[in-house]
């Protein structure tokens, strides 16, 4: 075996091609499927690299150190690109000095995201170049090329990769070794530059415009868009891990595989194009290349057949493409139908999870169970705003507790808004700490300045932990694992204006109760943090808790909790040992009304 | 020699060691020389949904997902989960399933039921009759630890595989923290012993 390969991720490979394309300073928000970069980037001591509060701080973060001639990369998941837009809009038309590279981890069939919209029309808006990589070695490769791109034209780069491409792994040959270009990096005073005014902006839009002419004319010798001859009857234009699909569903094809989506090699397309009976483009989500490549004049069909909707595999293409008479009928294969009767599995909150107390407590005063047992459409007698992160969760039944979720901290100004429509009902946001940070800070900001009367339940576990328990700024360790400034919650709040705020136990049903029922009885803003630590991060877990069958009635309340570790067979409830958590929750014990719950 | 091709499908429950399974055997086949590519859907599966896990080796792998209907060896930690993806067996395929149930919360709730063994094995009956139904959780708490059952279950797959046992011992230690290497080089063992005694 060769020594030099390696079995590595997209996100592993992206982290290793930057360190050693010589990154200097690397920032994140966690988001899946991106989280790992910045995770095994942060392991190198030789660089900068932080978790920053949100996308548009890691995006300025990024500007800033490239600004001073330094190796930047910002990595974010799809949705983050909108929250970063802003700055990247700015860095493409200011320009940089040293590289800057920019990560968007898109998520075709919303593997766990709100949508799967396709960042690749993000390079179209903002003018900038993209690549996009078909497996971890295209990844590695492109990395040591994204740097040079973006100083040679002055640009950030976009790399865009997909959940397949950075969750996946595959064989890596790291060939090169980390050389840092700039050590020393300076600022240099030129205003036409950084300063927007719009008198400086407007001869920058100009500059863009000519970057882009000169990127179209690269974009024709870049040695990652490879042409593969074979049979002449179809010729595939494809990109990104549709490459891999299409490689194994078309074998006697030729292939244009394009490693920089934007802008688009026209004359080499054009050849290609010229060179075979039919031309067809498979990709993923929207028709990104087929529609631009329709504008050079070409005939080209793709999403006549191919799915928009959901990531690709090779039975969805093997099938669109059968059904299009690009196959025989009889390479379709041989599927049958997923078995029968089976029970759903979907995620759930963990055994311990301090947010199952809370979240009962809204179930019950809200009544929220009573919503799924009618037809009718009914408003809730609480409104429950959520929020991103495994608090979502509590959307499922039993809880039953969430009412909207949209957007990282849209619950907040979402209850604002119901309440100034007019609704009856009480309202309640739910946000989690880190989602606090990230952009809930401004939305209570504006429900205290403009007299809003909703209840705020921070869900404070202390870590991000739907992406696998990154830190923030409330948790006082700093992305490489140092200790720091933790920023104080309760004082945050109380600095913004509200008047009420309460810390409660997250493992007191009782407290939790009695401070939910007082903050809805208020006509002001009142915000709940409700302190507990992730399950997931406890590792003392003893006494798991026991039913005694004796004194259990099957009244089944406790099955409601919807703990994982709280099951039923043949009517009797019970409590997987392996599973319960033991001293650090008690919330069964506490609601069970036999008292038939015990260590 | 050409490389013999092998897809291998992975199935369990969030925290049953699935995503450290199915690294260890890409691990090991890149050792023994194959080209290899892996891919895990997890979506939010940490907190105890489905968890499947593809491996594909060969001389030259392209999709990192297998094919439905192509999968030459499911490995399921859960018995319900092996029922899940048996439409992705190919014909004749062999399938290893850990006996373990773990009702999901709608069977608790009383809303759903769990499939009974006999219609766990029609549903894969469909594709093949190389069952091989085991009680790995029941040899891993022997062992002292419940959470070598995939390593086990990895040692009933290794009378399958087209790789050196050393290759996969190797693997299994680099992979493993030292105070847990000993115990699961014997569940690997364990599970070699088990599938000999009950191959077909």
């Amino acid at each position: 075996m060769d020594k030099t390969l390696q079995l590595l991720s997209g996100n592993e490979a992206l982290a290793l091609g930057a360190y050693h394309a010589g990154v200097q300073v690397a920032s994140a928000y966690p988001g899946t499927p991106s989280t790992e970069i910045l995770e095994n980037l942060s392991r190198f001591k030789d660089i900068y690299a932080e978790w920053s509060t949100n996308e548009k701080v890691a995006m300025e973060l990024g500007m800033g150190a490239a600004y001073t001639g330094a190796r930047a990369m910002v990595s974010m998941k799809h949705v983050g690109l909108n929250v970063a837009s802003d700055p990247f809009m700015a860095a493409s038309i200011t320009g940089i000095v040293g590289g800057l590279v920019v990560i968007t981890a898109d998520d075709p069939q919303i593997h766990s995201s709100q949508n799967e919209q396709d960042n690749r029309h993000y390079a179209r808006l903002a003018k900038v170049p993209m690549l996009e990589p078909s497996d971890s070695q295209d990844v590695y490769d492109l990395m040591g090329r994204a740097f040079d791109i973006s100083e040679k034209f002055d640009t950030p780069v976009l790399v865009r990769t997909t959940t397949r491409i950075a969750h996946s792994k595959s064989v890596v040959d790291a060939k090169r070794s980390r050389k840092v270009k700039n050590p020393q990096p300076a600022f240099l005073f030129n205003k036409r530059k950084y300063v927007m005014l719009p008198v400086y902006a407007l001869p920058r839009h100009a500059e863009v415009e000519k970057r882009m002419e000169r990127l179209a004319d690269y974009c024709e010798t870049f040695p990652m868009n490879k042409i593969f001859w074979n049979g002449k009857k179809i010729g595939v234009v494809t990109s990104g891990v549709a490459y891999q699909y299409a490689r194994e569903v078309f074998p006697q094809a030729s292939f244009l595989k394009l490693g920089m989506t934007w802008p688009l090699p026209q004359k080499m397309i054009k050849d290609f194009a010229a060179q075979v009976e039919r031309l067809i483009v498979i990709e993923e989500l929207d028709p990104f290349l087929q529609d631009n490549i329709k504008s050079m004049g070409i005939e080209v069909s793709g999403k006549e057949f191919i799915p928009l909707v959901g990531e690709l595999n090779t039975r969805i293409v093997t099938e669109s493409s059968a059904g299009a008479g690009l196959l025989p009928e009889s390479e379709k294969g041989d599927f049958i139908t997923p078995a029968d009767g089976l029970a759903r599995r979907p995620p759930l909150l963990c055994p311990g999870c301090p947010h199952t107390g809370i979240y009962f407590t809204l179930n019950s005063i809200g009544q929220r169970s009573k919503l799924l047992e009618s037809d009718k459409p009914q408003e809730p007698k609480l409104i429950i705003t959520g929020d991103i992160g495994c608090y979502t969760l509590g959307a499922y039944p039993p809880l039953n507790v969430l009412d909207t979720t949209a957007c990282m901290g849209a619950g907040i100004g979402q209850a604002l808004g119901m309440e100034k429509a007019g609704v009856k009902s009480k309202i309640v946001a739910v946000i989690g700490d880190s989602t606090f940070m990230h952009s809930g800070i401004t939305g209570l900001v504006d429900a205290v300045y403009n007299e809003g009367h909703i209840t705020i339940l921070i869900l404070d576990n202390r870590t991000t932990a739907m992406t696998g328990h990154q830190e923030h700024p409330g948790t006082g360790i700093s992305a490489q694992g140092n200790e720091t400034y933790a920023v104080d919650i309760e004082s945050l709040c109380r600095g913004i204006g509200v008047k009420d705020v309460k810390v409660v136990n997250a493992f007191d049903l009782k407290a939790l109760r009695a401070g939910l029922r007082d903050s809805l009885g208020r006509e002001e803003v009142s915000v709940i943090i409700v302190r507990g630590a992730c399950a997931m991060q406890v590792r003392k877990r003893e006494h798991p808790r026991k039913v005694d069958v004796e004194k259990c009635n099957q009244c089944g309340i406790c099955l409601k909790l919807g703990c994982p570790a709280i099951q039923s067979k043949d009517g009797q409830v019970f409590i997987e040992p392996t599973l319960c958590a033991g001293d650090i929750c008690t919330i069964c014990e506490q609601l069970c009304p036999q008292k038939a719950i015990s260590p | 020699m050409k490389m013999k091709k092998m897809d291998i499908l992975i199935t369990g429950v969030g925290g049953q060691g699935v995503v450290l399974a199915s690294d260890i055997i890409g691990e090991a086949a890149l050792a023994a020389g194959f080209d290899v590519k892996k891919t895990d859907t997890l979506g939010m599966a940490q907190r105890g949904g489905s968890v499947v896990s593809h491996v594909r080796l060969a001389e030259r792998v392209w999709s990192p997902l297998i094919k439905e209907g192509e999968v030459d060896l499911l490995l399921a930690f859960e018995k319900l989960e092996a029922a899940r993806w048996s439409h992705y067996l190919k014909k004749n395929a062999v399938a290893i399933i850990n006996s373990y149930e773990q009702p999901p919360l709608s069977v608790s709730l009383g809303q759903e039921k769990y499939l009974t063994d006999d219609e766990i094995v029609a549903a894969l009956k469909r594709r093949t009759d190389k069952i091989y139904l085991i009680d790995g959780n029941k040899k891993a708490q022997e062992l002292g630890n419940v959470r070598t059952v995939n390593i086990f279950m990895l040692g009933c797959f290794a009378a399958f595989a087209p790789l050196e046992i050393d290759v996969w011992k190797n693997t299994i230690s680099a992979r493993l923290p030292e105070r847990l290497r000993e115990i699961n080089l014997k569940a690997f063992e364990m599970g070699r012993k088990e599938i000999e005694g009950v191959r077909i």
